[in-house]
């Protein structure tokens, strides 16, 4: 029976006995996916929608019905005067109205500018800049089928479509429309679960790595164990190894249950998704190694890895905030944090089908701060010998 | 085999510009119980630490079971068991999973440790419990399963660092009994205490005093040498003068275990 053999069997009962904890490791991903899903979402749906439509004519008509038509917006007041808004606003009854001018498509059809003003209620600027986004959206397509000439044709008869597309204006302050790219449903679950894999394998490998290292301390188990013949490395492995193993076992039942509950593609490889999951759970490891060698109690290491590892790849990967809004500095300290490689490589396999190909610099990245990473923690476990 | 199981000359350990141990020097024979004595914070368990390959040395030189505390550490973990002033064992485990672990690290075959599981749970009538988690088992129990444990291997020389702290007398006595049988066995045994009646029991002590060893012999001889009744008046008398070095609260005593400060 090897040395090392029967150290992954011991952590092994460790975990299996601790039922709490392990209800909790693996009740965590699936309870985050669900949280994550339906409480947390940065999408908007059911946009009470208030028109001005002075002179109705067939082109107001059929905008008018993309709006309804859309699942987003639902339009719960048809007005014929702008200042008939006012009281809508101001008691919530409406988040945003489109006020159509009279002769809306006596212009587009003689090439004039057609005025369309969106009045949103920032109230919640996020939500506000959302829903103006998704206005802009209908009004654009709407705007881009007329350009098409068969149905611009048949929807103009006669109209110089062309024109009438470089005319009809659009008064908007800011459009935030970058990032709906490679999520036309606009589903933020398809965003939020690349970055909940990177949250949640951190909370496992460094989070439980650092606590049940630094547990073996504060018993005084782990002199035992540095007195005995076992070298360093094993040491290591038999602590880590079976996190490893629960690791990938959360990542699967995160991909799992995106899948079927929130519809989730994963266009690319699973294959490749797992390997850069492999990768990131040994940085996460070595981090929770790292942070168990300078601390020597339970509480300390939590509290350590809370800092060092939860926060930076909650707030700082690109999971919640976009990365491109961040100040400056902030945005040069997320180069050092592991979980924006990894949110940035499997929203990457995810959402675009793409490989490695296009993935290659941060993986490389990825794969350099492992074994940094790695080396660094077992010179620091050997140190703690001295 | 040399006569000699454990030599240290000079041994030194500081940290930063405190010095825990203070060049000792002393020798402990094949097969015989040595006493560590000492108040807390008189550096028995750093002087312990150096020679199980916990901690360097600063200065000085030391040999166990004929092995370079600098060179053959590897070598020296081998051939020592080790039991801590903490417990060593593993509470969630039952001390059958304890036995068959430790056995596993010591690289035993299966079927040794198979026996001597069967052995040493019979000896120490744990046989009843050998399933139960360690953590349901009284501590005078645990205690002596820890011991046997840090024996599973059979090793040339066992390192008991205050092994009956917080035990009650009965079992105590019954833990004597169990290191005079690894001592008869030939196992050499060294073990540090604060209790002086326990000091009455080794072949040899040495007492320590603030770092320095104030003095080492049977206890008759020592009892002699200082013209007094017991080793406790004797330790008394030596650790008086010392006092008055015990670090003010601004500067605690570094924990030997996690020393913070790690230069050499």
């Amino acid at each position: 029976m090897s040395a090392l053999d029967g150290l992954l069997r011991k952590e092994g009962y460790h975990i299996l006995r601790d039922r709490r904890t392990l209800v909790v490791l693996l009740a965590l991903p699936v309870v985050q996916v669900v949280l994550f899903g339906f409480a947390i979402r940065t999408d908007v749906n059911d946009v009470r929608l208030a028109i001005v439509d002075p002179a109705p004519d067939h082109a107001t008509i059929e905008l008018r019905n993309r709006f309804v038509s859309s699942s987003v917006f639902r339009t719960v007041a048809v007005v014929s005067r702008t200042s008939d808004l006012d009281p809508l606003f101001e008691t919530g009854a409406v988040q945003q109205a489109v006020v159509f001018e009279s002769g809306f498509a006596s212009d587009l059809e003689s090439g004039e500018p057609a005025h369309i003003l969106i009045i949103s209620d920032t109230t919640e600027p996020n939500t506000g800049n959302l829903v103006q986004a998704y206005a802009l959206a209908v009004i654009d397509g709407y705007q881009r089928e007329l350009a098409s000439p068969r149905r611009g044709a048949s929807a103009l008869a006669g109209a110089e479509a062309g024109s009438a597309l470089a005319g009809a204006k659009v008064r908007v302050a800011i459009v935030p429309a970058v990032r709906m790219r490679f999520n036309p449903t606009r589903e933020s679950s398809n965003l939020f679960v690349p970055g909940l894999m990177a949250f949640v394998l951190t909370i496992i490998s460094s989070l439980m790595t650092a606590i049940s290292l630094t547990r073996e301390k504060e018993t005084g188990t782990m002199e035992a164990l540095l007195v005995s013949p076992l070298r360093p490395w094993e040491i290591i492995v038999g602590k880590v190894a079976p996190y490893l193993v629960i690791g990938f076992i959360s990542v699967v039942a995160v991909l799992v249950e995106a899948r079927l509950v929130f519809r989730v593609p994963l266009r690319g490889s699973v294959a490749l998704l797992l390997f850069e999951g492999g990768l990131y759970i040994l940085v996460s490891l070595s981090l929770g190694i790292l942070i168990s060698a300078r601390t020597s109690s339970q509480r300390v290491a939590m509290m350590g890895a809370l800092l060092v590892t939860m926060l930076p790849n909650v707030l700082l990967s690109g999971f919640i905030f976009p990365i491109e809004s961040m100040p400056a500095a902030l945005r040069v300290v997320s180069y050092a944090v592991p979980g924006r490689w990894f949110v940035q490589i499997a929203r990457g396999i995810m959402l675009k089908g793409v490989g490695l190909e296009y993935l290659w610099l941060e993986t490389l990245i990825l794969a350099a701060m492992a074994v940094v990473l790695l080396v660094a923690s077992t010179r620091s476990f050997k140190e703690r010998l001295e | 085999m040399t006569d000699i199981a454990i030599e240290a000359k000079d041994l030194t350990r500081t940290f930063g510009s405190f010095t825990a141990v203070d060049h000792i020097s002393f020798e402990v024979r094949t097969g015989e119980v040595f006493g560590f004595l000492g108040a807390n914070g008189a550096g028995k368990t750093t002087a312990m630490r150096m020679l199980i390959g916990l901690l360097a040395p600063s200065s000085g030189t030391a040999r166990v079971a004929g092995h370079d505390v600098y060179t053959e550490s590897e070598a020296i973990k081998r051939s020592i068991g080790y039991m801590s002033q903490r417990f060593s064992l593993y509470e969630d485990l039952t001390p059958r999973e304890n036995i068959r672990l430790y056995g596993g690290i010591y690289g035993l075959t299966r079927q040794q440790i198979r026996e001597r599981t069967d052995r040493m749970l019979a000896r120490l009538g744990l046989a009843g419990v050998a399933d139960e988690q360690v953590r349901s088992l009284p501590l005078g129990w645990r205690q002596k399963l820890a011991f046997s444990v840090a024996l599973v291997h059979d090793p040339r020389i066992v390192f008991l660092d205050e092994p009956t702290s917080g035990v009650d007398p009965i079992t105590r006595r019954q833990f004597w009994e169990l290191i005079y049988e690894a001592a008869s066995a030939g196992t050499t045994v060294l073990v540090t205490t604060h209790y002086m009646d326990e000091a009455e029991y080794c072949d040899r002590i040495s007492i320590m005093v603030a770092g320095r060893i104030g003095a080492i012999g049977t206890p008759a001889d020592l009892k002699k040498q200082f013209g007094v009744d017991s080793i406790d008046e004797l330790f008394v008398r030596l650790a008086r003068p010392a006092e008055k070095r015990i670090p003010d609260p601004g500067s605690p005593i570094p924990d030997p275990y996690f020393p913070s400060d790690t230069k050499p």
